[in-house]
């Protein structure tokens, strides 16, 4: 039970990381903290103690596999994360050329 | 972008053979193994990045690469699609259903399509991942003049 | 009619990829493919909601049977529900991409916005159909990634601001939802939405059920622009160009955020009167604060991005009350009036907000401001700009002949009959708060007198952005016919029926 809490609380401090950073990069780290705390979460779901790589061989049964299902939901959501943070890379450096800072307090066009 | 120092650029050759091969290895066996076509994309994608690193190369050039990278991401991802929509005219007529036989467990050419689904995906994921290297480094290029 | 469900999945994706390919090669390619494949999807779309919306459909992909009633295939489900969303992301879609014919013409990589525009419709049309959680969550994440480029389509200051702001709260929805995804995994052990409910509503819900609803109203919410995590929206909307804040106002906060909360709390969770509550309270927050933020904005996308807000805020009060009676064992007409109401008010949203972004970007067109201080006296130059901006406005306010009367009065009926009074009140005051921010709209933009620096050659803007805006503006008045009896039956009827009555739904996929 213990990991799944530290699964959360390593959520939380990408929730506080973002809230707090002031610097585009720190906040895309951020985000990429709380993805991959989430990733973590799903792969620990599936695990089962002593369990066996989930390659059914009809020849050689085995009682245990672990669940094959989340780890495929983690390795399908590890690739929606690079765009994510390709994407959010990419506008980070756009920013950075229009403003020549990176510190979100000066990029402050929009309000209201 | 101006290349490293000598060191750096031999090491770089000599290795990113090897790294290339492995993820070849890693994007075949994807249907026996953990791994499969985007591991194996991406550890492509990193020979290739080691290299660009290690000798440099201009602005120019760079474009030139990324219109053909940019290109073969979606030649492949179209390929892919096709043999999804293969599937709606053979055997069961259903979208990416498994139309090939399947064949022995364990051997390199069996389960059917997934190997050749493995294939593209990874030369797509390769593809996609140098053209994202590619734009964000022609972009600090364009900056820094 | 089973094995054409993944054509509306599969024909955009296609065409998004060949845009890239051909589009280098072939000179306008991208112009002319994408209206084409959007019309064809939009007859598709009206063929089956008008012909047999009745029964739903179930698509298994890979042709992977349910083993001992466990369903193991990927699921896409299309019943009447399905059906309405789907319609109006193709009929919105298709004139927002006829419109940007001319409008994107003075961007400079055309090719990247179309085939962006299609992996967009791509990711909702996917949403909308997908039976299983984390399908629907990978075709969320497409439409909305393809969203966040769209918005920074113009690489300007504000544009790439809104975008980052956008990206970043988006990322933390997603993430929520992941999270959620992966608690209702570890809870019911499928992803299959249908079977879930099965396990749902056997077992007795406890208080770890609630915590995960919470999680996904805060995550879909978030999506959706809900008040307290609406902050990005009026960047996002009013950044973006104009037929992609169509699309964005029109369809997308409906597909990734209203669709999914409505499917997997009337589908999916067993009612409970707490969650029901705080979406009504959460749908009457929105309501009455987007108006209020909305009366003091001076750009006009500002201006109707945070109207957007409010209107969402009718949909979910609708869809709350309703939810509300569900939970309550109260009558079902009550109940189905309410989502009726929800219903109606959400696809005509769809037409007349789309149609009034793309009279904020006819506007921008010609004048090349969004402040609505600087314009003023456009309905003698741009009269087909002036009219349908005037239908839309009167639509959106609630004035009778038009489609946003109806829906607001249905949802108003349903909420006297429920006996929330305050609730109903709330809902004639924020309308005529509306009517008061779109008059002045009126005013400022086409009948006050303002002098423009390039009187002499300012005219009504291009054919394809015209043919589209009067096509919607008909549309206004046409969807009023859905308040008839007899059609209201035909088209929404099967969506209320799907939506109040769960164990069809389940029944169709799993077959129990």
């Amino acid at each position: 039970m213990i990991v799944y809490i530290l699964c959360f609380i390593l959520f939380l401090v990408g929730l506080y990381g973002i809230i707090t950073r002031r610097n585009l990069i720190k906040i895309v780290i951020s985000l990429s903290i709380m993805e991959f705390s989430v990733f973590l979460f799903l792969v620990l779901i599936g695990y089962i103690d002593s369990g066996v790589a989930p390659i059914v061989d009809p020849g050689n049964p085995t009682e245990k596999y672990v669940d094959p299902l989340p780890q495929a939901m983690v390795l399908t959501a590890i690739v929606i994360g690079l765009a994510t943070t390709a994407m959010l890379l990419a506008i980070a450096i756009r920013l950075y050329r229009k403003y020549k800072t990176f510190d979100i307090r000066e990029i402050n066009n929009l309000r209201g | 972008m101006k290349g490293m120092s000598i060191i750096v650029k031999k090491i770089a050759q000599l290795i990113s053979g090897f790294i290339f091969l492995y993820g070849i290895y890693i994007i075949i066996h994807g249907h026996l193994t953990p791994g499969g076509g985007f591991a194996g994309g991406a550890i492509i994608a990193g020979a290739y990045i080691l290299n660009i690193l290690a000798f440099g190369s201009d602005a120019v050039n760079l474009r030139n690469k990324e219109k053909g990278s940019s290109l073969s991401e979606s030649l492949a991802i179209f390929i892919v699609l096709m043999l999804a929509i293969f599937a709606l005219f053979i055997g069961s007529r259903v979208f990416l259903s498994n139309y090939l036989p399947k064949g022995q467990l364990g051997e390199i050419i069996s389960a059917g399509v997934i190997p050749l689904y493995n294939i593209f995906i990874g030369i797509e994921v390769a593809a996609a991942i140098i053209t994202i290297f590619l734009a964000l480094i022609i972009f600090k290029e364009e900056t820094k003049r | 009619m089973n094995s054409l469900i993944p054509i509306f999945v599969i024909v955009p994706l296609a065409t998004a990829f060949l845009i890239m390919i051909l589009g280098r090669i072939i000179n306008g390619f991208q112009k002319t493919v994408t209206p084409l494949i959007l019309l064809f999807l939009t007859i598709l779309s009206f063929y089956f909601l008008i012909n047999n919306n009745s029964n739903s459909f179930v698509y298994s992909i890979g042709g992977w049977e349910p083993i001992e009633n466990v369903p193991i295939a990927i699921y896409f489900v299309m019943d009447g529900f399905s059906l309405i969303l789907l319609s109006i992301i193709s009929l919105i879609g298709f004139l927002a991409s006829i419109y940007s014919i001319s409008y994107i013409s003075k961007f400079t990589s055309e090719n990247n916005f179309y085939s962006l525009l299609c992996l967009m419709i791509t990711g909702m049309n996917g949403v909308v159909l997908s039976g299983d959680l984390f399908n629907l969550f990978v075709f969320l994440e497409i439409s909305v990634i393809s969203s966040y480029a769209l918005v920074a389509f113009g690489t300007q200051k504000e544009e790439l601001e809104a975008s980052f702001k956008y990206q970043v709260l988006g990322g933390i929805a997603s993430f929520i939802i992941l999270f959620a995804i992966g608690l209702i995994y570890w809870r019911t052990k499928t992803l299959n939405i249908a079977d879930a409910s099965i396990f749902l509503s056997s077992g007795n819900s406890n208080t770890f059920d609630l915590f995960i609803q919470i999680l996904l109203i805060t995550g879909f919410g978030l999506k959706a622009a809900m008040m307290p995590f609406h902050a990005w929206l009026p960047d996002a909307h009013s950044s973006a160009p104009s037929p992609i804040s169509a699309m964005l106002s029109g369809v997308l906060i409906k597909a990734a955020g209203i669709y999914v909360i409505i499917r997997l709390f009337f589908n999916m969770f067993v009612a409970s009167e707490e969650i029901s509550i705080l979406l009504t309270t959460l749908g009457t927050i929105s309501m009455v604060i987007g108006v209020l933020l909305a009366i003091g904005q001076w750009d006009i996308k500002r201006l109707l991005a945070y109207h957007s807000i409010s209107q969402m805020g009718y949909v979910v009060l609708g869809i709350g009350i309703g939810l509300i009676i569900i939970a309550r064992d109260g009558k079902p007409s009550i109940a189905a009036l309410a989502i009726a109401g929800g219903l109606f008010h959400m696809v005509n949203h769809a037409v007349f907000k789309g149609l009034l972004f793309l009279n904020a970007g006819a506007i921008e067109h010609r004048i090349n401001t969004r402040n609505l201080k600087e314009m003023g006296g456009l309905s003698k130059e741009m009269p087909v700009t002036s009219g349908t901006s005037f239908v839309a406005s009167m639509a959106i306010s609630g004035i009778p002949p038009f489609n946003g009367f109806f829906s607001k009065l249905i949802i108003i009926i349903a909420a006297i009959q429920a006996r929330f009074y305050l609730l109903a009140f709330l809902a004639v005051f924020v309308s005529i708060i509306t009517l008061a921010s779109f008059m002045k709209f009126q005013r400022y933009a086409f009948f006050n007198k303002t002098e423009h620096s390039n009187k002499s050659t300012l005219k009504e803007v291009p054919f394809p952005m015209v043919f589209s805006m009067i096509l919607m503006g008909i549309l206004c008045l046409l969807f009023s016919l859905l308040a008839f009896p007899g059609i209201r039956e035909q088209i929404l009827g099967p969506a209320i029926e799907v939506l109040t009555n769960t164990d069809q739904y389940v029944k169709s996929i799993t077959g129990i």
